[in-house]
């Protein structure tokens, strides 16, 4: 492992089991994200990426297990405890999940004027700034609606920015978004990252555009971490699942099939009534 | 045995939504005013309340001139149209002021509010709420159950008030009952506390029934276009025998002692 074990690490989750009424999503998965790393979960489809998302910012409780944000157990935090560690935190959603009733500017000084009494004044200034980051301060009377897809996605970044976070979490930033806006994102995280000095962990399965930023890949599937390192052990990694999910092979641990009988016997209505 | 297992579950079921629901109910409505959010509030009451205007008016003008008609072609068979006052007024404030007001007031406004509330958490802007550090109960909720229990009883009272103006055009203006009885026989036997404040009292609990069952199924809905529209029905269907059952509740209590 390239990671200091010296550093205490801002998000640390140990033993995570949770289920999804009979399905079981996870199954004992111990995930560490240090501090000014970029930290990738990565995985097919329906490993439930975006619920460990959900676990770490305390939307969703596991049903055992042990999450901790700055060193402190989350699990028996009030709703007000956990709004105030959600302070710290940005996250992306893929939607963008805009607030459609508002215009791109009161999107992003939405915390702001929730959060502080600062001046109008100064939260003009502020949401300026932060909307210039992105690139989209003309863009500040649109309404989301008028929004394309990749705006929505820097707005809805800049408004997880605005009360400057220290964990930033990305929810698939790429997903279905076009080349530019694609390199726009590759490097507005890298940026973010390195000159905010925060700690980003980006929930994706574009292994390009990933493996381009993350300085540590963990790999989930079935329910639990089947594969970690940084991008360039993970390319050499001789395992099963990553060697699948690194080069896009169609077949492999990860079965091409969902479960069904045999094919012959399903055919022919063998074993049927 | 399995029979007897599934009545448990669901019973069990039902007991722990409704827990669930009373919970959310008591944080919305205690929730700590904010001068900051009052510009919420004040416009939910235009979305519910003044928007829902139209409709209530038409429906009571509609509601009073049927009644007039129809309490006349009964009464006049006895000699006694010119209570027809009477009739209308008591049959608006207790009972088709509040029940009526009701039912329009479910299909117009919690339905939407529904709607609104489960689209805010399939498009994921309740947990993004969340995440900056807001609770969509303060936020989302607190302010339409608020604008709802006030709204729903003075769009009644308005309802009641109009009726009775559509009441007395067909009355005087074309059956040609004589205005001043028309008033006086309303005056002599309307009692203030028994009729009117009961009624308010009806409209206000069916106030907070059914704007708490449209703020309540919206924030569990299932966060899909399936689940919007099934949440938008539940709130119509629930609300409406709500208010019914409620009414021969109130009414058994209000009334049946009354001579």
């Amino acid at each position: 492992m390239l990671q200091t074990p010296a550093t205490e690490p801002k998000v640390r989750m140990r033993g995570i089991h949770f289920s999804r009424g009979d399905r079981v999503i996870f199954d004992g998965v111990d995930v560490d994200i240090y501090p000014g790393k970029i930290t990738a979960i990565m995985g097919p489809s329906g490993t439930g990426k975006t619920t460990l998302l959900r676990l770490m910012t305390g939307l969703l409780k596991p049903d055992s297990g042990q999450i901790f944000v700055n060193g402190e157990n989350i699990k028996n935090y009030s709703e007000a405890q956990l709004n105030r560690m959600r302070r710290s935190m940005g996250m992306l959603f893929q939607s963008g999940a805009l607030f459609t009733d508002m215009s791109v500017f009161d999107n992003v000084a939405f915390a702001l004027r929730e959060h502080t009494d600062l001046p109008e004044s100064m939260i003009r200034d502020l949401v300026l700034m932060k909307l210039e980051a992105v690139g989209l301060r003309g863009a500040r009377d649109l309404m989301p609606r008028e929004l394309s897809g990749g705006m929505n996605r820097r707005v809805a970044l800049a408004r997880s920015i605005a009360l400057d976070p220290d964990i930033i979490l990305y929810d698939e930033p790429f997903a279905g978004q076009d080349p530019i806006t694609m390199g726009m994102l590759v490097k507005l995280i890298r940026l973010l990252n390195d000159t905010l000095n925060l700690t980003t962990v980006i929930v994706s399965h574009d292994i390009n555009e990933t493996a381009e930023i993350a300085d540590y890949i963990y790999l989930l599937s079935d329910g639990k971490v089947v594969a970690q390192g940084t991008p360039s052990e993970m390319q050499n990694n001789a395992s099963a699942h990553a060697e699948q999910f690194m080069h896009g092979k169609a077949d492999g641990p990860v079965p091409f099939h969902y479960p069904a009988p045999d094919y012959y016997q399903d055919l022919m209505r063998i074993g049927e009534e | 045995m399995n029979f007897f297992g599934a009545i448990g579950q669901s019973i069990l079921k039902f007991l722990q939504a409704l827990g669930f629901a009373s919970l959310f109910l008591f944080q919305a409505l205690f929730t700590k005013p904010r001068l900051k959010s009052f510009h919420l509030l004040l416009k939910q009451f235009y979305v519910v309340g003044v928007l829902s205007l139209p409709i209530i008016i038409f429906a009571s003008f509609f509601v009073g001139m049927v009644l007039a008609l129809q309490g006349y072609t009964v009464m006049v068979k006895f000699g006694a149209e010119s209570a027809l006052g009477q009739l209308i007024a008591l049959s608006l404030v207790r009972e088709l002021g509040p029940v009526l007001g009701g039912l329009l007031f479910a299909g117009r406004a919690c339905s939407a509010l529904t709607a609104e509330i489960a689209l805010l958490k399939t498009t994921e802007q309740l947990d993004s709420l969340r995440l900056l550090g807001v609770d969509p109960i303060h936020r989302i909720i607190a302010p339409r159950l608020w604008a709802g229990f006030i709204c729903l009883p003075m769009l009644v009272i308005i309802f009641n008030a109009v009726a009775i103006y559509g009441g007395y055009w067909v009355s005087v203006d074309w059956l040609g009952i004589d205005s001043g009885s028309f008033w006086s026989s309303m005056q002599s036997s309307v009692n203030y506390r028994e009729d009117i404040i009961n009624g308010v009292i009806k409209s206000i609990v069916f106030a907070l029934a059914v704007t708490w069952i449209a703020v309540y199924q919206g924030y569990v809905a299932m966060p899909t276009s399936e689940g919007i529209g099934y949440a938008t029905t539940r709130t119509v269907v629930y609300s409406s025998l709500v208010i019914l059952a409620l009414d021969f509740i109130l009414t058994a209590v209000m009334f049946t002692g009354l001579k």
